[in-house]
């Protein structure tokens, strides 16, 4: 049925399709009650992180008018650094995913939110919650795994210019939100297919990417610098590095939700007429969670449950922590590996295996390793 | 909020190119996201409200206390507002009469409300909401109002809360000097809306006020109104209350040809009762189908030839949620029913929603 079948350990093969399904059936449950529940507690919740990001935003920028004077400039740009990652990850994206379309407000709904960030969110709602949610680690499917850029998977075939993906890593890490444009984008694949020109759908998105990054780029770069006067360039140095930030975080905390070892990928073939139980399925086991403290959840915009979030990406963000120990309960319920570690091991991680994949693989796909750990194998070792 | 919305009362190119470098300022927000967390009131601002108070007026009914924002137009006495509150986190809409009587634009306004059994709002507001609340409004509407010159015989015919908007009337003071009969009727004395101050009127020789105590003497027969008012067809009439009193009021005042002398309100049959599958209407293609209960309004309206937006057709990604305008669907995954008025800017998930009863998407 998936990649994870070539495996020596099958991680699932004790798992019959009676249970998949019951399993799929005691998630439901804990959707609905989470519904059911749904409330007052939760759209406070989004409207004070809402309201302390622009706050912190607008107390960030002030003080950054005065980015010439070097307390000014680290305290504004720590700020701002911590309010945009704020909100890229726990507003933007969640919004985005439709978590909060339930409150009926036109201002916190899927449909009109737009984010600080250059992929206007209509072109990555398509790329994020179409594609990659849909088709989780899906190989040839989910272009999440290693962004079409890079291999992560034993099971995507090795190139030599894969010798170089640490440093494509690294590089997008740096100028990760350009790079998630040119990937909701498609530019590779429409470069590489010339159907640049003709496609109309695409100069339209191209548009209005353009439209957006002008915008980005005019705010950050020209009129808050020029709003600071005799700061300018600091202020504009400031907001780089504020962007820097934000990117560097959100591009790790991403990594870690797929790359890490022990999380499983599937084979095209393994989807076809997959049912509600083998997709949660799919999602368990190929999603990672951080460990940490609640700001450090909140920071990561809750991704740290990146495994609640696969299974509900509907859920409101501040309800996975609470769902996440009925959840770990039913992994062990039924024998599979809930993957987590703290941040730094599961960066390391997902760092270990982009170096170890930049080269060919060292084993004929199949072959038993020593000591084999089913859900620690990754696929095809 | 992309900053593609002109700022309401925008004028001159200055001031317009100003409001312009502010949104490229507060991108990829308005500039009206951030006043509107220090001032939701200020003119220019989407109309609200702040709740001031909220008075009992019967056991079941309440008198709130709305200061409106600077954005507020006013009302005629007898019109109706559209009022947004969050009942437990969800927005919700309804409308009602403004009772106060006109004042100045910046004078709080009220609307007095009768908690229905069920009723997710109106109990939200007679029970549960606390002064400073803040309301999202709609300017006033409604041609249930009195012409400019008062009538000199007037007579009202109202039940329930259907007095709410010619409380407003009556405050106004625009019936000085006319002759007015008001029948209300309420299932006992203790449920009059307004009892005391009817009964007031009354004393003084304002109104003639007949209050008829359904609980008692059941439901009053427009037949006997030839007894409790001989002059009824003659007078400018306003009546409000329930389906099958206004029914009857109609036919009556037609068979004696008196219709352009009666004005009705019908408050809106605020239930939708939802079945399995219905009439789908997609209202920008012209398109109309029935759906059954079991096929996804994604699929319905492919198969009808509509272009509708999909995305992931299993529930996550919301790529092809749609603004319902008004019905009811049901959640194909859990059974749950959404139900929309217009107005209530509910948007559907179409692909895991499936008709429960007539509905109207927009596309």
């Amino acid at each position: 049925m998936t990649v994870i079948q070539k495996k020596a350990v099958n991680p699932i093969a004790h798992l019959s399709a009676e249970d998949i399904e019951t399993l799929g059936k005691e998630l439901d449950a804990i959707r609905e009650r989470v519904i059911a529940d749904r409330g007052e507690r939760d759209a406070a919740y989004i409207r004070k992180v809402i309201s302390t990001q622009r706050k912190l935003e607008v107390g960030s920028r002030v003080v950054l008018l005065f980015s010439l004077f070097p307390p000014a400039w680290i305290v504004g740009t720590a700020g701002l650094s911590l309010a945009k990652i704020l909100e890229n990850m726990e507003i933007g994206h969640n919004i985005l995913h439709g978590q909060w379309d339930w409150m009926r407000d036109p201002k916190i709904h899927s449909t009109t939110w737009e984010w600080d960030h250059v992929s206007p969110a209509e072109q990555w709602k398509q790329s994020h919650n179409e594609l990659h949610h849909r088709y989780t680690n899906v190989v040839g499917k989910d272009n999440d795994l290693g962004y079409g850029i890079m291999r992560v998977d034993e099971d995507q075939p090795w190139h030599p210019a894969h010798l170089g993906q640490p440093f494509y890593n690294f590089v997008n890490a740096c100028f990760f939100e350009y790079g998630i444009a040119a990937y909701d984008l498609e530019l590779r694949e429409k470069l590489k297919d010339g159907s640049l020109k003709n496609d109309p759908q695409f100069r339209a998105n191209l548009k209005a990417t353009g439209r957006k990054l002008r915008r980005q780029i005019l705010k950050d770069y020209v009129l808050f610098p020029v709003l600071s006067g005799p700061s300018f360039f600091h202020t504009m140095a400031a907001n780089f590095t504020a962007n820097l930030i934000r990117n560097l975080w959100s591009h790790a905390v991403i990594m870690c939700g797929h790359f890490p070892e022990g999380v499983e990928t599937f084979e095209k073939t393994s989807i076809e007429g997959e049912t509600r139980g083998e997709w949660y399925l799919r999602q368990m086991l190929g999603s990672a969670n951080i460990s940490g403290s609640r700001l450090m959840h909140i920071m990561t915009g809750n991704l740290s449950y990146q495994i609640e979030h696969h299974l509900f990406p509907d859920l409101p963000s501040n309800r996975y922590q609470e769902i996440a120990p009925e959840v770990r309960a039913l992994f062990d319920k039924y024998g599979l590996k809930y993957v987590t570690g703290s941040l730094p091991r599961q960066v390391f991680s997902a760092w270990k295996k982009i170096f170890r994949l930049s080269l060919p693989n060292r084993r004929r796909p199949g072959v038993v390793e020593e000591n084999p750990t089913p859900a620690l194998v990754p696929a095809g070792t | 909020m992309t900053a593609t919305v002109p700022p309401p009362g925008a004028k001159g190119s200055l001031r317009r190119r100003l409001w312009r470098l502010a949104e490229t300022v507060t991108t990829p927000v308005l500039p009206a996201d951030y006043l509107d967390m220090v001032a939701p009131l200020r003119a220019g601002a989407d109309l609200r409200g702040r709740i001031l108070a909220v008075r009992p007026e019967t056991p079941d009914a309440a008198t709130v206390v709305i200061q409106p924002g600077r954005s507020w137009r006013g009302h005629v006495p007898g019109q109706y507002i559209r009022l947004g509150v969050d009942v437990d986190g969800v927005r919700l809409w309804r409308a009602y009469s403004v009772t106060s009587a006109p004042g100045g634009r910046t004078d709080p306004i009220t609307v007095t409300v009768k908690a229905i059994p069920d009723g997710v709002v109106s109990n939200y507001l007679v029970r549960r909401v606390r002064p400073g609340t803040i309301v999202q409004l709609d300017q006033a509407i409604g041609d249930f109002v009195l012409p400019q010159s008062a009538p000199s015989r007037v007579l009202f015919l109202t039940a329930g809360s259907g007095i709410t908007p010619v409380a407003g009337m009556l405050r106004s003071g625009a019936l000085a000097g006319s002759d007015v009969v008001l029948i209300h009727s309420a299932p006992t004395s203790a449920d009059v809306v307004f009892g005391a101050e009817l009964r007031d009127l009354a004393a003084r020789g304002v109104i003639r006020l007949v209050e008829r105590h359904t609980a008692v003497d059941g439901l009053l027969d427009v037949a006997e109104l030839d007894t409790l008012v001989p002059d009824h067809c003659e007078r400018e009439t306003w009546a409000c209350g329930p389906i099958g009193l206004l029914d009857a009021v109609e036919q009556h005042w037609a068979a004696r040809g008196a219709t352009d002398r009666l004005h009705t309100e019908r408050f809106r049959p605020t239930i939708i009762t939802a079945g399995d599958g219905g009439t789908v209407t997609f209202t920008r293609s012209s398109v109309t189908i029935e759906a059954d209960g079991g096929t996804p309004l994604l699929d319905a309206g492919e198969n009808a030839g509509v272009l509708m937006p999909s995305g992931c057709r299993m529930g996550i990604c919301f790529g092809c949620v749609l603004p319902m305008r008004q019905g009811a669907v049901r959640d194909l995954r859990n059974g749950q029913l959404t139900t929309a008025l217009p107005g209530d800017g509910v948007r559907v998930q179409t692909c895991v929603s499936a008709a429960a009863g007539a509905c109207e998407l927009e596309i």
